[in-house]
């Protein structure tokens, strides 16, 4: 009896889990698969046909928003590590006893919900707004000067929005490191930039790659930032697939766009990981 | 022997006969702390002078400037006043990178992204050594620690003791002028500990290179070093040999660390020569050698080790020190017996004795037992 209960325990534990996954991710990715293969309309219905036509058209016609989405979400990738490394290195190794508190700066903004956080900021990049517009009066920028529905605004927006997903990760990964290896590497006469490229930078990529994870790919399928602070041209594949979802209905061609980038971003994070080498990554990290 | 012995906050002593310039000296060091805005004195003045070759310990209990006086020669600690020399020169702020002496840290402080290989390497890649040259140095301290064929294994892979000795072999392979050992058997258990205990001490002979030892195990410190210096609250209470130390306490403090010894005090009834004659009780007498002024009337406290003391059942007949008590525990130790005899005034006294021959227990709890040891064993504290 004991045994069977024992037996049993772990299952009885991934229970809850696996159903939410099961029903919420499973069943829906499986009706999206069958829906990218049928053909028809909304009107007439829908009948599964084996037709690959949606995702030929969907990437012929909409190429340019994939690749733009993709390069999106590496510019707001790297912009997020350079800004973000700094600041979680300085709370993890200068934080004292106030890390927390740092911490709970970060994520300050999450209060604020994401779409609301994004129109501020359109409303601070508009051309006649708080910021420009004097700036522009005072002749201390050109007249037909604009941030926002420019891809910068747009790549800014991502990097706002997503930064505390990246210093998180990175920040657990340096706090983890011991403050001894950095005194060890200076025993054995490493200077403090070698001591950070050496030991510092090794044992913080699990937090890194962990980062680049949790920021690059819903920045890459995000749609907020692009209808909110972009124009009509810096439409990401995410605006595609909504458009084609709630405007168009045409549900085969969306659900094979989604597909796409999703395999997309499947084979960019394998390739990512292999690059890093997953097996260190993944060695430090576990340990 | 003519060890020159070092009270508290005493001057810089050097090691028998030695000349040449000490490798490494504190000239009275002192560090602060500020700790929740109160100053802390970790070190308050500590000046010793460590001779090249020899293996020297830092002993004493936490929290009594030990570990803070070692970051101080490997340059993680800034003395808030005093000076670091060495070699002769002084290094006082010099960076640890640049400091020829390496360490060894407490809990090895491996590089865990880093196989054996690496981690040994490190300092010598740093150092810009010739490939060729780094590979014949990395084997060599490697055969020396042991680990040949192990090259490629991470820290994590390898039990304590193997990672200990990488620790070793990262900080040697780099020929430091002195080697800086943080409680470095801490981690490891006993029988562990005693074998690389007797590695260590080979090693130090193998390279010859000069070993601060940091400890608070004194049957390490006694084990290993040439000299020792039993540190308290910030200050050196002595700096001497094992033997000396152990024989020789300095101060209460001293004798109370190492080892298990009995501290006794009485007012001198008369002075013969120089021995001086402790009265307790009626047929009570302690016979301590005495030094310099000492005269009737005078309160001595003394110390004497438990080993020293034959426990009898019958009034013993000759000039020893005498005492009479009642046994108040008697513990088999295996090697020994281990008896507690408490004395009229209450004090108690621990005495072993060897189980030399038939191991009969001499005496059983709550018999009247007495105590007696020669007059040399009886150490007078100063």
């Amino acid at each position: 009896m004991r045994t069977l209960r024992a037996r049993l325990t772990p299952y009885a534990l991934i229970f809850p889990g696996g159903l939410w996954l099961a029903i919420f991710f499973v069943v829906p990715t499986l009706v999206m698969l069958s829906l990218s293969l049928q053909s028809g309309n909304v009107v007439d219905g829908f009948a599964f046909t084996w037709n690959w036509h949606s995702y030929v058209d969907g990437v012929t016609t909409y190429h340019d928003q994939i690749i733009r989405s993709l390069l999106y979400g590496l510019a707001a990738t790297v912009i997020q590590i350079l800004i973000g490394f700094p600041v979680a290195y300085w709370i993890a190794f200068k934080g004292g006893n106030n890390k927390s508190v740092y911490l709970f700066l970060v994520l300050l903004p999450f209060l604020v919900s994401f779409v609301l956080r994004t129109i501020s900021w359109q409303f601070l990049l508009s051309d006649n707004g708080i910021l420009l517009g004097p700036l522009r009066d005072a002749g201390l920028l050109p007249q037909d000067f604009r941030v926002l529905a420019t891809p910068y605004a747009v790549i800014g927006g991502l990097s706002y929005n997503f930064l505390p997903f990246m210093i998180l990760p990175m920040y657990v990964a340096l706090e983890r490191i011991d403050p001894r290896l950095l005194e060890a590497a200076q025993d054995l006469y490493a200077s403090r930039f070698h001591t950070f490229l050496r030991v510092v930078l090794p044992l913080s990529l699990p937090g890194v790659f962990a980062g680049v994870l949790m920021t690059f790919v819903p920045a890459s399928s995000d749609y907020v930032n692009s209808s909110v602070l972009g124009g009509t041209n810096t439409t990401m594949i995410g605006n595609v697939i909504q458009n084609q979802f709630l405007v168009n209905q045409d549900y085969p061609v969306a659900s094979a766009l989604s597909f796409t980038l999703m395999a997309l971003l499947l084979i960019g994070i394998f390739a990512y990981a292999r690059a890093l080498g997953t097996e260190d990554v993944l060695e430090v990290a576990a340990r | 022997m003519t060890e020159i012995q070092a009270g508290p906050g005493a001057a810089a002593s050097a090691a028998p006969g030695s000349q040449q310039t000490p490798a490494i000296e504190l000239d009275n060091v002192v560090k602060e702390y500020t700790s929740h805005g109160e100053v802390v004195r970790a070190v308050k003045g500590v000046s010793l002078a460590i001779t090249e070759g020899e293996f020297f310990s830092l002993l004493g209990p936490s929290g009594c400037g030990k570990t803070t006086s070692m970051r101080m020669i490997a340059g993680f600690e800034d003395p808030t006043q005093g000076v670091v020399r060495l070699h002769g020169q002084d290094v006082t702020s010099v960076p640890p990178n640049k400091r020829d002496v390496n360490m060894v840290f407490q809990s090895y402080a491996l590089f865990p992204h880093m196989n054996v290989w690496e981690n040994v390497a490190f300092g010598l890649k740093r150092k810009s050594v010739e490939t060729a040259e780094i590979q014949r140095r990395v084997g060599e301290i490697l055969e020396v620690v042991d680990l040949t064929g192990r090259e490629k294994r991470r820290p994590k892979e390898m039990s304590g003791g193997q990672q200990q000795r990488v620790a070793l072999a990262r900080a040697l392979v780099n020929r430091p002028r002195a080697l800086l050992l943080d409680e470095p058997l801490g981690a490891l258990d006993l029988k562990l500990r005693q074998a690389m205990q007797i590695e260590l001490k080979r090693i130090q002979r193998d390279v010859g290179i000069t070993f601060v030892y940091v400890t608070h195990d004194q049957g390490e410190a006694l084990t290993m070093s040439d000299r020792i210096a039993v540190m308290n609250d910030g200050l050196v209470d002595q700096l001497a040999a094992p033997r000396e130390i152990y024989e020789r306490p300095a101060t209460k403090f001293v004798a109370g660390f190492i080892g298990t010894s009995n501290l006794l005090s009485g007012t001198v009834d008369k002075v013969n020569g120089s021995t001086a004659v402790l009265a307790l009780g009626a047929a009570d007498r302690i016979l301590a050698p005495v030094e310099g002024a000492v005269s009737a009337g005078d309160t001595l406290e003394l110390t004497v080790r438990p080993e020293k003391i034959t426990i009898s059942t019958e009034q013993p007949e000759g000039d020893f020190s005498v005492v009479q008590g009642t046994v108040s525990e008697v513990v088999y130790l295996g090697t020994s017996n281990s008896y507690a005899v408490v004395l009229a005034d209450g004090a108690e006294i621990t005495v072993f004795q060897q189980n030399a021959h038939d191991s009969t227990i001499t005496a059983e709890r709550g018999d009247a037992v007495w105590l007696s040891w020669q007059p040399q064993h009886s150490y007078v504290l100063r």
